[in-house]
């Protein structure tokens, strides 16, 4: 029986000729990493044990969650992170100032490779699969078990082909892909399972909408999202100074097999919101744009949309354009890096002149810690991934997911709107 | 080892985030996590349950984050077990990485009533409904799960793997 491409990874990272889903390895990681809430559970059970790091290179620490720092327990959660990075000379940490968030960081900076088994204590670790590497999110502890051993174990998923053809339509962008995609399986349609992503659609998706796609596999229930490496990748590496000998491409065989194969046409694809308070509630912009829905906040930013292209995009609505009156517009670039190239590009100014407020990267008002929180009855769109009953802020507010450019949009009328209403 | 407690119901895609907010994710003290444990989703929930009570909840429970503070809030505020027609992956391991039993019984949770007295055996899987005097089975543990619990959990297989 042929492989898919998660089950070649584990079968070479646990040295087997071959894994069947269902099976329970025990496999070598090749990057473990936590950030600023969840590290701290880790080093302590490293500490606990009393051991070195497994591989100090091999190891990432990345302070994104609630820096710079929010508040006193923030900073102490940091400093416990800068501690351990200084005893253990951990090389791989970024200080405020060279910090982003970490599912933005990594690809970026060229950490990410095809191949690579990748494991991250916090759930959007599945983001890195747009690269051809297995990629899962996990508790402290698992990843505290990785920092000391250099291993996890993982129970084989099965895999879901999702098969994406035709041409996307105006405004229609990875983000609305698979938010139309988790509207059609629901929030636990994928659970414990690997989504793989294909199709001559997705083989035309430029990099930073795939790592869109696969950073919300979790909100599916999945495993891990990946997408075979291909020409694009290929480049998007060679951009980091990142060369093919240092990698390996693994494709799935014709012959694996799924446990389920389903087919998307992007022609019936129209651009995606993602309704309180789970991303399986899902409209279509026609649909909902009638609705009249007034917004309090839009937020353009997160592991999900924080990234150049995104920024974009939602400066081409934004040019010449003001947010509605008591619209709050919080625009967060992902990394350093990011924050810079807009900057060169002139999108600050644009953004400024709208009326949106930049802050430096942070993952912030995503999960509701700070930077742009919602009061009681308020109403949000966002471009991240996540629309919980209390995500961003108060229990009683209503939280929106869409694209940067419908949330863009939406900031200028002050109602959920098509970018179609904007640029007439 | 058998728990005991009154159970106390939640529907389906119980997340993470009505758990245990993350506004309070800025530490990972245990007491300090189970004072808000649910209180998004029932703010009077610390105040109402009971040591060794129950959550019996519908399919997916644990979704969205890979926050482990989620099963350490739920066991420091005292419930004892979780029973849930399913869980989200990351929140199975964090569960058995923390010491939280938990169960899948779709049986169980449909035929549980909130307050009702549950008992269950750890051991053998079997749930009680002592107020209605029904009993319930539960999905087996898988075999290396058990085995994990046995060495003492991730800590002592790690020192296993590393002969410390």
């Amino acid at each position: 029986m042929g492989m898919t491409i998660t089950q070649k990874i584990l079968a070479e990272k646990s040295s087997q000729d071959e894994v069947k889903p269902g099976d329970i390895i025990l496999a070598d990681v090749d990057l473990a990493f936590a950030n600023d809430v969840t590290a701290p559970i880790s080093i302590d059970f490293v500490k606990k044990l009393g051991v070195e790091v497994f591989d100090k290179k091999k190891i990432a620490l990345i302070p994104d969650h609630f820096t710079p720092n929010k508040d006193i327990n923030s900073a102490n959660q940091c400093k416990i992170m800068r501690d351990f990075v200084k005893e253990k000379n951990v090389p791989n940490y970024w200080e405020t100032g060279e910090v982003g968030i970490e599912h933005a960081l990594l690809p970026e900076q060229g950490y990410i490779k095809p191949g690579m088994l990748i494991v991250g204590a916090d759930s959007h670790t599945c983001t890195h699969g747009a690269l051809g590497a297995f990629a899962t999110g996990m508790g402290s502890t698992d990843l505290g078990f990785a920092f000391a051993t250099g291993k996890t174990w993982l129970r084989v998923p099965e895999t879901i082909k999702f098969n994406y053809t035709g041409k996307k339509n105006r405004w229609v962008y990875g983000k609305d892909l698979i938010l139309y995609t988790i509207g059609k399986i629901g929030v636990s349609g994928a659970l414990y399972k690997s989504m793989e992503f294909t199709g001559s659609a997705i083989r035309e998706l430029p990099i930073e909408e795939r790592l869109t796609m696969c950073n919300m596999a979790i909100e599916a229930g999945g495993k891990n999202g990946i997408i075979q490496a291909d020409e694009l990748t290929d480049k998007y590496l060679a951009e980091r100074g990142v060369k093919k000998e240092d990698y390996t491409v693994y494709k799935s065989d014709d012959t694996a097999e799924y446990s389920n194969i389903i087919d998307i046409n992007l022609e019936n694809i129209e651009p995606q919101v993602a309704c309180p308070h789970l991303p399986e509630n899902t409209k279509g912009i026609s649909e909902i744009a009638k609705e009249d829905i007034k917004i309090d906040q839009a937020f353009i930013g997160s592991c999900t949309n924080g990234r150049i292209s995104d920024l974009r995009e939602a400066a081409k609505i934004l040019k010449n354009n003001k947010v509605a009156k008591f619209v709050r517009l919080i625009i967060i670039p992902a990394t350093v890096d990011i924050y810079r190239q807009a900057l060169k590009e002139g999108l600050f100014d644009i953004f400024l002149n709208a009326g949106a407020v930049i802050s430096t990267p942070t993952c912030g008002p995503c999960l509701g810690g700070y930077m742009g929180i919602l009061a009681d009855n308020e109403v949000g769109i966002s471009t991240s991934n996540r629309n919980f009953v209390g995500r961003m802020g108060s229990s009683k507010s209503f939280l929106y997911l869409s694209s940067p450019s419908i949330a863009a949009a939406s900031a200028i009328t002050g109602k959920i709107s098509s970018p179609e209403e904007v640029l007439k | 080892m058998k728990l005991r407690g009154k159970a106390w119901k939640f529907g389906d895609n119980v997340d993470t985030d009505v758990i245990i907010p993350a506004r309070y994710l800025n530490t990972s003290d245990e007491k300090s996590l189970a004072e808000h444990c649910m209180e998004d989703i029932d703010k009077d929930f610390v105040k109402k349950i009971s040591k060794g009570d129950i959550i019996v909840a519908g399919y997916n429970f644990g979704s969205g984050s890979s926050r482990e503070h989620a099963p350490i809030a739920i066991k420091a505020s005292g419930i004892s077990c979780v029973i849930a027609k399913d869980f989200a992956r990351i929140f199975y391991r964090n569960s058995f990485n923390m010491g939280l039993p938990i169960l899948e019984s779709k049986e169980a949770v449909d035929d549980i009533k909130e307050t009702d007295e549950i008992e269950v055996d750890i051991d053998t899987g079997i749930i009680k409904n002592i107020t209605t005097d029904k009993e319930y089975k539960s999905n087996p543990i898988p075999k290396f799960m058990q085995e994990l619990i046995n060495s003492g959990g991730l800590f002592g297989y790690a020192k296993k793997l590393l002969n410390i």
